[in-house]
């Protein structure tokens, strides 16, 4: 018999179509039937950041050519929707009283052609009384401006709500020989999936509504729909085409996206919506967006015994998942990969006049992994220890058996120590050492910067389980319906692998169908690096499940005891043990199924709890110290995902990871001025990065299964950027640190790194 | 305003308005939606395909400067089922993931290689600078490119 699939280096399934034809994307949809004569809509945005609406003007608009209608929130008679996370906060989903951001939705256009929705766009007049811009974090949780009277406060969340200790200041250090402070800024980013957001909604004879979405999670927008068009969510058929990536900012339903529904049934046609690179900029949510104080202290020997950490997360302007992910993300993760015997983290969540935040690959891990690992690195500096000499000193030691940490969260099991050393060796972390001491002895322009962090996170945290159904067709080949959404990360061939694993069935053989709220009605969609380790997983158990179920079929048509048929694996066939000739394959067995509901098995499994993945990443830049530039010359990482599926894809996404994390430490930042007008609104401004920018990544492999799942795999979609991003942000630290720099904010841009060798000389 | 463009080997002849782009030409008066746009700079490339037989982004073309011209999309590149060495190599090396940025990237490397068929990896790199991609940091794009040019 062949070796398993599993763990092998598959090509993907989804591969010629994206190669030949390109996806279909939301955009692309121009042949389909139920769309046919759709209008565009196009949104009239606030140019304000903050502001009471004074009137709003639309007759000239409405008189333009191919303009159908022009909508205000009234018009269309929106109500205030609260908040999930703070119900005090409540807004309509086009501003009618004030407005919040720049880019917020005031006016929706419906016009026959894009291009005539974006000519009446000026001749819309709306008057503002402009209010204050908090844009600075700080000075919203110190300003009796309010952008939400009802809250009472700026501050729309706080980890004390929920019962948790506030910080206690200096005093919690008496007895520390050594104490370092910091204050780092997680700047805000912009997740800049290539594909913007698009839908499309249509309503049907039925009186049902179809919306066509570019999400992560077409189960989860079904409730707002519903809610939003006032309509039984059983009205409401979410179906999702290819999607040109997410990076968490898809999770969501916007209210562009939310309101077609309802524009549809004013103008009576179906309706499409595309924004612009320019509108997705201001208008899909932004990530990270921390103001970080940390304190660090312990013994001269290099030992932390205290870590003090309070993160001020910028919600924006809306209360969106953003706002949480400090209490519950980054908070249980404050502790890292350190056994630190006295911590204490408080969470508080602003809004301010700016888009609002959303999850971000990674999602408040990088950020608790930044605050950590910029500690480690200036406790270092205090006590004049290597870096990694005190960060291994610290190290929670291997464990196999669950670990909780004194911030209290519970890991599953972790190697650190290994993990470090595996990278280190790999990178030639002593080389570089000895480059980097030769071009400081010589005083070259050029200098060497190396950075290094260990790091572990949530995977999986999202949902307990998932949906998975296999069903065979006549034909002897299988559908998977899978309840988690790719949008790049492979499932088709993934989820193939796995049924291939426990039917025997070819993978060519195998099709996927998700994202199709009627055809997969659970799900919890793709996100926070949950699905393989759930939907995989609940793939895993179904198809095993379906196997017992399709011996059980032949055991009948062959007159046989059930635990007497096996599955032939290499022929996709089942026999009675010991008499392989006489065998009934799937497509048989499927057809004598066909008069009872068929050979089909599904369920929703469940998984006992996220799971920890963890790793060591070195880089290594080349800082020009006369001009601050910095060059990322060499990356290594050493990622743990527990068992490994199919290392191709697992490489794939520690590629993509480690170039948003490098993105975020060089270049990337989503920028205001003091008004609040956003300066980094489109391609051009913002500091996208570009292949010219990174080096090829070296992949150190390592697995630790976990006992969480069937299949041992833990999460790999965020690692990268988790690892990433502090290695690479302490290797510019360190390339000039001879001067006496000690730390400098990301994005480390020339400017800063400049400035900050000037004011250390 | 009338043009004649021959698209992947077919004559169309087509009226359109002046301010058509290329890329609204393709995708919106011929469907091939296989180009894409990401972004309104002209500094994502997604739209990135063969104008007479050079690498463009068609986003920076109108649709009446390609009057009498010649265009190759990603719908043209494969030949009677069989994909062209670039799309091959895309393939075998996982050079994609979302695919939103595929297509012009996979035209832009095939531009790249036929002005230097024989690329360091730096100079893929910086080749590709105009292309962006949000989900394979680029790695096994360039892997791609210089697999494919070794194998010629």
């Amino acid at each position: 018999m062949a070796g398993s699939i599993l763990g092998n280096r598959v090509l993907r399934k989804e591969d010629p179509k994206f190669l030949t034809t390109g996806g279909v994307y939301v955009d692309d949809l121009l042949d389909e039937p139920a769309l046919h004569g759709a209008l565009h809509v196009t949104y009239v945005r606030s140019t304000v950041a903050h502001g009471n609406i004074t009137s709003i003007d639309t007759s000239d608009a409405v008189s333009m050519p191919g303009i159908v209608a022009v909508f205000t929130g009234k018009d269309l008679g929106l109500e205030f929707v609260p908040s999930a996370y703070n119900p005090a906060a409540t807004r309509t989903l086009l501003a009618t009283d004030k407005v919040r951001f720049v880019g917020e939705p005031v006016v929706a256009i419906v016009s026959e052609t894009r291009e005539e929705g974006e000519d009446a766009i000026d001749a819309v007049i709306i008057d503002y009384d402009v209010l204050p811009a908090l844009i600075d974090l700080e000075e919203a949780m110190a300003s009796t401006t309010l952008l939400y009277e009802a809250c009472g406060s700026n501050v729309v969340f706080d980890s004390m709500v929920l019962g948790l200790p506030d910080n206690t200041g200096d005093a919690y250090f008496a007895d520390c020989e050594v104490v370092a402070k910091g204050r780092f800024i997680n700047q805000r980013v912009a997740p800049c999936p290539l594909e913007v957001r698009g839908a499309a909604a249509a309503w049907g004879k039925d009186g049902r509504l179809t919306q066509w979405l570019s999400t992560q999670h077409a189960q989860g927008a079904v409730a707002p729909l519903a809610a939003t068009n006032g309509v039984d969510p059983s009205m409401v058929h979410v179906k999702t085409p290819d999607v040109g990536g997410g990076f968490g900012a898809k999770i969501g339903a916007y209210p562009e996206e939310l309101l077609l529904g309802v524009i549809a049934k004013r103008v009576g046609t179906p309706v499409r919506w595309r924004e612009t690179r320019s509108e997705s900029m201001v208008g899909l949510g932004h990530g990270r967006a921390q103001l970080q104080y940390v304190t660090i202290g312990g013994k001269r020997d290099g030992t932390v015994t205290h870590y003090q950490f309070w993160a001020i997360q910028d919600s924006g302007s809306w209360v969106d998942m953003g706002t949480i992910l400090a209490p519950f993300m980054t908070r249980p993760m404050s502790s890292g990969v350190y056994a630190i015997p006295n911590i204490e983290c408080r969470t508080t969540s602003v809004v301010t006049n700016t888009t609002p935040t959303v999850a971000y690959r990674g999602a408040g891990r990088p950020e608790a992994t930044a605050a950590i690992e910029r500690a480690m690195d200036i406790f270092a500096l205090e006590v004049g220890m290597d870096a990694v000499e005190v960060r291994r000193k610290n190290l929670i030691p291997k464990f196999l058996s669950p670990h909780t940490t004194v911030i209290g969260q519970t890991y599953d099991v972790g190697d650190y120590e290994t993990s470090l050393n595996k990278v280190l060796e790999a990178a030639d972390y002593k080389g570089w050492r000895a480059k980097q001491k030769a071009a400081r002895d010589s005083g070259a322009a050029k200098q060497i910067g190396i950075g290094v962090s260990v790091y572990v996170e949530i995977t999986g945290g999202v949902g307990n389980g998932e949906s998975a159904k296999v069903e065979i067709q006549d034909n002897g080949h299988a559908l998977i319906y899978t309840g988690t959404s790719p949008h790049g990360q492979g499932h088709a061939t993934s989820w193939a692998m796995l049924a291939n694993e426990q039917t025997g069935i070819p993978i060519e053989n195998i099709e996927l169908v998700w994202g199709d709220t009627d055809l997969v009605p659970i799900g919890t969609g793709t996100m926070g690096s949950r699905s393989l380790q759930q939907g995989g997983n609940a793939v895993f158990a179904v198809a095993a499940e379906l196997v017992n179920k399709a011996k059980s079929v032949a055991a009948r048509l062959l007159e046989a005891s059930e635990e007497d048929i096996v599955l032939d694996k290499d022929s996709g066939s089942f026999h009675v043990a010991g008499t392989p000739a006489v065998a009934k394959t799937w497509a048989e067995l499927a057809l004598a199924e066909k008069q009872s509901g068929g050979l089909v098995h599904s369920d929703v499994i469940n998984v006992s709890g996220a799971t920890f993945p963890f790793g060591a990443h070195v880089a290594v830049v080349e800082v020009d110290v006369e001009t601050g530039k910095v060059t990322h010359i060499a990356h290594t990482a050493c990622d743990d995902a527990g068992k490994v599926l199919n290392p191709m894809l697992l490489e794939g996404q520690i590629h993509g990871g480690v170039a948003q994390g490098a993105a975020q430490a060089l270049l990337e930042e989503v920028s205001y001025d003091p008004d609040g007008n956003p300066i980094t609104s489109n391609l051009a401004d913002y500091a996208f990065i570009s292949a010219a920018e990174l080096p090829s990544v070296t992949v150190v492999h390592m697995e630790t299964p976990t006992p969480v799942n069937l299949i041992g795999a833990k999460g790999i979609g965020e690692s990268g950027t988790i690892g990433a991003t502090p290695a690479v942000q302490s290797a510019v630290v360190d390339a000039v640190s001879h001067f006496g720099v000690k730390h400098i904010d990301m994005p480390t841009t020339a400017e800063k790194v400049w400035a900050a060798i000037q004011s250390a000389r | 305003m009338k043009v004649t463009i021959t698209v992947n080997g077919t004559t169309h002849e087509s009226d359109v308005e002046p301010r058509t782009l290329l890329v609204q030409y393709v995708r919106e008066s011929l469907g091939l939606t296989g180009t894409n746009i990401g972004c309104d700079t002209s500094s994502c490339g997604a739209c990135s395909l063969h104008l007479n037989g050079e690498s463009v982004k068609s986003c920076t073309v109108l649709a009446v400067q390609a009057d009498g011209g010649s265009v190759t999309t990603i719908e043209g590149l494969a030949k009677d089922g069989v994909m062209h060495p670039m799309q091959q190599a895309f393939m075998e090396n996982h050079g994609l993931q979302c695919g939103y940025c595929t297509p012009g990237m996979v035209m832009a490397a095939i531009g790249l290689l036929n002005e230097n068929p024989s690329p360091t990896e730096e100079q893929v790199r910086i080749g590709l600078e105009g292309n962006l991609c949000r989900c394979t940091g680029y790695h096994n794009i360039v892997k791609s490119v210089l697999a494919c040019a070794n194998n010629k």
